[in-house]
This record gives C-alpha cells, structure tokens and sequence, in this order.
C-alpha cells in the first residue's frame, strides 16, 4: 500500500515539487435569511512547503467557486413574418448556477490551455465540460456567460488573489442575492509556469434557513398546505384593508 | 430594505414590490380588473421568473379583489346572481383552457401565442372600448347628462329567463354562462382573471349598468384567481408566498383609494381611462414582438419552470 503511494507521487512530479495550499475560509456556510442581499467570501490561505523556494518559474494561484449544477436552455429569436419569435434552442445539459473564478495574474499568464481542458477552470470550460451535446453551441454558451455575467453570476475576476511573497494569498469573491441553494464547490489551484501543482478542495453550503426554509419545505411538501395557506392569508389581507379603511373614514 | 423570496430564489427592493402593489390595487379599484395583465409584465421587469410572476400575481389578484368586492357590497355594488352564473361558466372555462394550454404547449412556441392572445384581445377590447366611451360621453354631453336606453338585442329574445335585480335586466341564463366560459377559457391561456374581458363583455355584451358591473366582476375574479392559484400551488410549486405577501400589502391598500377615486368619477370616464390603460399595454407588448431585441438569446432554467 505505502509503495504503491510512493509510487504515484513519483509518477505525479508536478505534485513532488513540495508546495501545498493550507486555507482557510471567512465562513464554510451562506444563510440566506429574509433579509439577504448578497454576501461577502474571504477566502484565504497560505503555501506550505518544505523547502525553500524553487525558481521553476512564476507562482500562480487560482480560485474557483462554482454553484450547483442545473438544466438550461438557451433560446435564440429571429424575425418570422415581421415579428420576432423564438427560433432555436439550445439545451445546455449542466451549467453551473454561478461561477466564479479569481486568479492572481491573467488567467492565460498563470494557467495552460492544457491544464484548463484538465482541471476545467475557466469559465467556457466549465460549462462545456459538463456535456453539452450541441452543433452551433459557440454562440449560444457565448450567450449564456454574457447573460449570467450581466447579473453578477458568471465573474471573472482576473488579479483578484493577492499574493504576498509567494506565499500568503487571499481573495474576496462577492456572492449576489440571487443565489441557487446548495453545495458551492470551491477549487484553489497553485499553478507554476502555468503547471497546476496542487489543488485544494472544499465545500461551502448555501442554505436558505428560517422562515425562508419553511417556507420552501411547506411548498414542495405540503402543496394543498402551502396553496390554502396563500389564500386566506390573500383574503385575510383584503378584509383588513377594507375593515382598516371603513373604521378610518369612520 | 432588501427582502429574499424564497420560491423565486432573487432577493428584491421591499418598497419596489410594496409600489408595484399599490399602482395595481388602485387600478383594480377603480376598474374591477384585476391587474393580472398588468402585474405580471412588470414583475418580469423587476427579474422574477416568469412563473413565479404568473402563479404570485394570481394570489395577490385574489387578496386585492377581496379589499375591493367588500367596499363593492356596501355600496351595493355586486350582483351576486349575475356572478354565480358567470362563475359557473367561468370555471368551466378555465379547465378548458388549461387543457388547451398544455396541448399548444406540447406544440411549443406557447409564449408567442400568450403574447398574441395579449395583442389581439387587448387591442379588440381597448379600441372598441374607446371608441363607445368617447362616443357615450359626446352623446351625454349633448343630452345635458342622460344616458340612453340600453337597446333589445339578441341577448334578450333566448329562453331560460331570469331576473337579477340589482343590474335591472330581465334575460336568459345562456349568454352570461357562455360569457363566462369565454373569458375562464382565455384567462386561462393568458394566465390572468379576465377582468379586462368580462368588465366590457358585462356592460356591452349584457347591458348590466357599469355600476354593478365591478363588483360582480371582482366578485367572479376572486374565485378564478383563488382557483388558479391552487392549481399552481399544487402543480408548479411556483407560488411565492413573501412575493404575494408584499404586493398584496400594497394591493389592498392601494384598492381601498382605487374604489373611492373610481366612486368619484363618471362611468365613461372611468371607461375611457380603462380603455386607455389596456390599449397602453397592448401597444408596449405589440412592440416587444415587432421592434428587434437587444438580447436575442434568453436562457431558462428547467427547474424554476
């Protein structure tokens, strides 16, 4: 067993090189309360290694959070008899509900076009990777990124990890309110020449709790509930509106 | 103040929402529509998800009705015969229409149609509408104030008569069920009460004085409403309860002054205005289908649909 482990790092030498991400995170948990409208994550660490320095080339890092994976279709208008219709479709089997990713220095000085098709870290590979099984799909993945991009959940946030002397880093990713529950899988990627040499994996919960969760739960669990619920809360309402203004005029 | 809708999963401006409320409530006052093809547009603007919009704004049409019907029944305002045979055809109507929904759906391109639907029927009812009021309040102003006798036509020569005595109208059962089946069919379709069809349907396809005629229509929209509010409670799960919560708190309200301006004016004015406001929205969607998009792709996530 132990040789068979001695024998795949020997095997990996990018991992060899004895350099390591230690992190650590502001928070490993998003609530989304009544009241959420966005939320700030530190994401922060330090490379550990047992050696001094190597000069194999310049240090990079990169960081990639990525929501949970949904369905999409994409949908293209054209003009059919004077008015403009939905022509085309495209379905997108899995693009990521938000992706963010930060890196130290541009994404091409840092990273290899070889390494991105491995790891999928940029933004096009993230989605394509996941299987879209499309002719013509350029335009429309192209779409999709500019439409997300637009309200803030596709980011692209080149220069945004500070390094500090090769070997402390630390990135603020800013989450917006609309955010998709679920698991948000966040990468950290140490890259030299553009090589990843390690990668750190972690995992932070976006959860909707309180009144939200209740809410949510009642509405796909109990739907006659949730349904009845919403109508004598509406007919409730219009009776206090109409008794509040007659004892008013009154 | 920022507030998170849980179902529609986009966090929103609290007093956007709550303003929104209040511009329908007033509208659906003043003119016993409900407010559905006007609320629903312009939370799609706000960037709540079409489906969300369409099954919140039934709730919050249900909650603005009730506001406005109570101030209806004191005022006496609300044939309740009349809104009993409407109802019957109407609910009647609305299953159908779901059924014809959901077959053009398998169709595809179900979108283009609503927005047809919406062109055509608003277009129809607002241009028609305009062209009698304009023509009714010339022919007043002429005749120092009084209007004229409301003509016999075909509607009164059909069997199974009945007298409802609030409208002061004596006629057969048949067109009031097949008015109601008419506007339950297309409310369906279009995803919203059918106000904006049954208020003229009721003063020109029935004669009933315009008095009556938006309290009995509230009083038919409530149950419309409720009914497709349900259906997508239990069928889409798309009902946004916080979303309904702050447009009806606004919605009630805003009824409350809507019914007192609309007691206030004359019923061709209020018709006019009425005509106005549909034929407005019709023109807005009409372009959206004629002038180029900015954007020409749109994405939709499978599950929030």
């Amino acid at each position: 067993m132990r040789r068979a482990l001695l024998a795949l790092v020997l095997l990996l030498p990018t991992f060899a090189q004895g350099e390591e991400i230690v992190l650590g995170l502001s928070q490993d948990a998003v609530a989304i309360t009544a009241n959420f409208d966005g939320s700030n994550l530190l994401i922060f660490g330090a490379i550990k290694r047992d050696a001094p320095i190597p000069d194999t080339g310049p240090l990079g890092v990169i960081i990639a959070v990525a929501g949970p994976d949904q369905p999409v279709s994409v949908r293209r208008k054209a003009q059919r008899y004077g008015i403009w219709v939905n022509t085309d479709v495209v379905e997108v089997d899995a693009a990521p509900s938000f992706y963010a990713v930060a890196s130290s220095a541009p994404i091409r000085d840092v990273l290899r076009d070889v390494e991105d098709l491995r790891y999928s870290i940029t933004l096009p590979r993230a989605i394509r990777s996941v299987g879209a099984r499309v002719t013509d799909s350029q335009q429309f993945t192209d779409a999709l990124i500019r439409i997300r991009a637009g309200s803030d959940l596709y980011q692209v946030l080149e220069g945004a990890v500070d390094v500090e002397q090769e070997t402390l880093f630390r990135a603020a990713i800013a989450l917006p309110a609309n955010l998709t529950e679920g698991d948000y899988e966040t990468r950290i990627f140490l890259t030299r020449n553009g090589t990843v040499i390690d990668e750190y994996d972690t995992i932070i919960a976006v959860n909707k709790v309180g009144v939200e969760r209740w809410l949510f739960d009642l509405s796909r669990e109990q739907t006659y509930l949730y349904g009845a619920l919403s109508l004598v809360l509406a007919g409730l309402a219009g009776w206090a509106a109409s008794a509040a203004f007659a004892a008013l005029r009154r | 103040m920022q507030i998170y809708l849980p179902i529609a999963e986009v966090s929103v401006n609290f007093s956007l929402i709550f303003g929104l409320g209040g511009l329908v409530g007033v509208l659906s006052g003043m003119f016993g529509v409900g407010g559905g093809f006007l609320i629903t547009p312009l939370l799609f603007l706000v960037g709540i998800p079409p489906s969300v919009a369409v099954a919140t704004s039934a709730n919050q049409i249900v909650a603005s009705s009730v506001s406005g019907l109570l101030s209806h029944i004191k005022r006496r305002g609300v044939d309740f015969a009349m809104g009993w045979i409407l109802l019957i055809g109407g609910i009647a109507g609305s299953g159908i229409g779901v059924i014809i929904f959901n077959r053009l759906k398998a169709l595809g391109q179900v979108d283009l149609l609503v927005s047809l639907c919406y062109v055509v029927f608003l277009g129809i009812v607002g241009g028609l509408m305009l062209i009698e009021s304009l023509r009714a309040l010339r022919r007043a102003r002429r005749s120092g104030g009084m209007g004229e006798r409301r003509k016999h036509n075909w509607v009164h020569s059909l069997p199974f008569k009945v007298k409802f005595r609030v409208s002061g109208l004596y006629i057969s059962v048949i067109p009031p069920i097949l008015v109601g089946l008419l506007v339950g069919i297309l409310a369906a379709i279009m995803g919203v009460g059918g106000g904006f069809i049954m208020v003229p349907a009721m003063i020109y396809i029935l004669g009933m004085p315009t008095k009556v005629v938006i309290g009995t229509s509230l009083f038919q929209i409530i149950f419309v409403a409720a009914f497709t509010t349900m259906l997508h409670a239990v069928t889409n799960q798309t009902v946004d309860m916080i979303l309904a919560l702050v447009l009806l708190l606004g919605g009630v309200i805003g009824a409350q002054f809507g019914t007192r301006i609309g007691a206030r004016m004359k019923a061709e004015q209020l018709r006019i205005l009425l005509a106005l406001l549909v034929l407005g929205v019709c023109g807005k969607l009409a372009l959206d289908l004629l002038l180029e998009p900015s954007e020409l792709y749109s994405i939709a996530t499978e599950g929030k649909n």
